[in-house]
């Protein structure tokens, strides 16, 4: 009785968090289609000269600039994932990649007020100053580890 | 409770009209250059459909990952654990809380400050937070486009880096409330 009690508990757990799992990615997908067509017009619109006028290769102008982009834009960790990954194929640094994506998920402008609301003004300010800073180390490191290992 | 939960109900209502906004300002501004140039507009498509192709088997993968994840994990259960812990248990307890947490941040933010005020350390509040960076589910997309090597080096210095701005930010709290009481 106990058993088939706690059965039917966990399946009713297991479709709940599936569900939700549908539901949360389904509510990002408009965006994530939406930048997934932002790129394709990305790729025809923006010739590579461009970009690599941007993203000169000087390492930590790069990864200052990918940071900074990283920190302004705000989202579904996915996105930064697709939209990186797509920068480094037109040929963007892999340490302007790695601080945006970095920066994308752990400094946060937007979410700044609520955060400051909730766990204090000075708690939230060094923390994402602190989090842009060490986006800029983390992107170095790893690429130059990954130079390194590969 | 029920206004929490109403609150996160209308706060996920408005993401979801924001994704939408945004999804059909990117329609109107292809229909837009269209017309004025149609031939860029089907090499766009063309791209974008490349992109959809090859990442749709790793979003499926990804989905899974996260049922399992709102299946294992609630910020319930997390409380139980995330207490007045201090010491390596304190920090690597808070470090895996934040690497496999899941859902908004929003979500999150009533919970630590409730833990906070119960006593949970400054130090482990940000440390947690910045390892919500390291998302489980999402690994197979991140593979995918970085592979596994940049995927494990790039989390290991990441767990460290969270471990560094927690002590800092910890110390620059003591040395806060030090001065604090100086000048009282």
């Amino acid at each position: 009785m106990i058993d088939k009690k706690i059965n039917t508990i966990n399946k009713v757990g297991v479709t709940t968090s599936f569900y939700k799992a549908i539901k949360s990615f389904g509510a990002s997908l408009p965006v994530l289609i939406g930048v997934i067509l932002l790129i394709g017009l990305f790729k025809s619109y923006i010739p590579s000269k461009l970009i690599s006028s941007v993203f000169t290769g000087e390492i930590f102008r790069d990864t200052f600039l990918g940071s900074t982009i990283g920190s302004i834009l705000a989202g579904n960790p996915i996105t930064s994932y697709i939209i990186g990954g797509e920068l480094l194929k037109e040929g963007v640094s892999l340490f302007a990649v790695t601080a945006f994506i970095i920066a994308w998920v752990t400094v946060g402008i937007i979410q700044l007020p609520a955060e400051a609301s909730i766990l204090g003004k000075r708690f939230a300010l060094i923390r994402n100053i602190l989090s842009f800073l060490f986006s800029i180390l983390v992107a170095i490191v790893t690429v130059l580890t990954l130079q390194v290992v590969l | 409770m029920n206004s929490k939960k109403e609150k996160n109900t209308k706060k996920s209502s408005k993401n979801i009209y924001y994704s939408i906004s945004f999804l059909i300002l990117v329609i109107i501004l292809y229909i837009v250059l269209y017309f004025l140039k149609s031939e860029k507009i089907i090499n766009s498509l063309s791209a974008s459909k490349d992109i959809f192709v090859n990442i749709i088997p790793v979003l499926f993968l990804v989905i899974f990952l996260m049922g399992i994840s709102n299946y294992l994990l609630t910020p319930k259960k997390v409380s139980k654990y995330l207490g007045i812990k201090s010491g390596f248990k304190g920090w690597f307890l808070s470090a895996l809380f934040g690497i496999i947490s899941h859902g908004p941040i929003y979500v999150w933010y009533p919970l630590l400050k409730d833990l906070k005020e119960h006593g949970m350390r400054t130090g482990l509040v940000a440390v947690f937070l910045y390892n919500r960076a390291i998302k489980i589910p999402l690994l197979p997309i991140m593979i995918f486009y970085f592979g596994v090597y940049f995927v494990i080096i790039l989390y290991i210095y990441m767990i460290v880096a969270s471990l560094f701005q927690g002590k800092i930010i910890e110390i620059m709290e003591e040395k806060y409330i030090e001065q604090r009481g100086e000048n009282a």
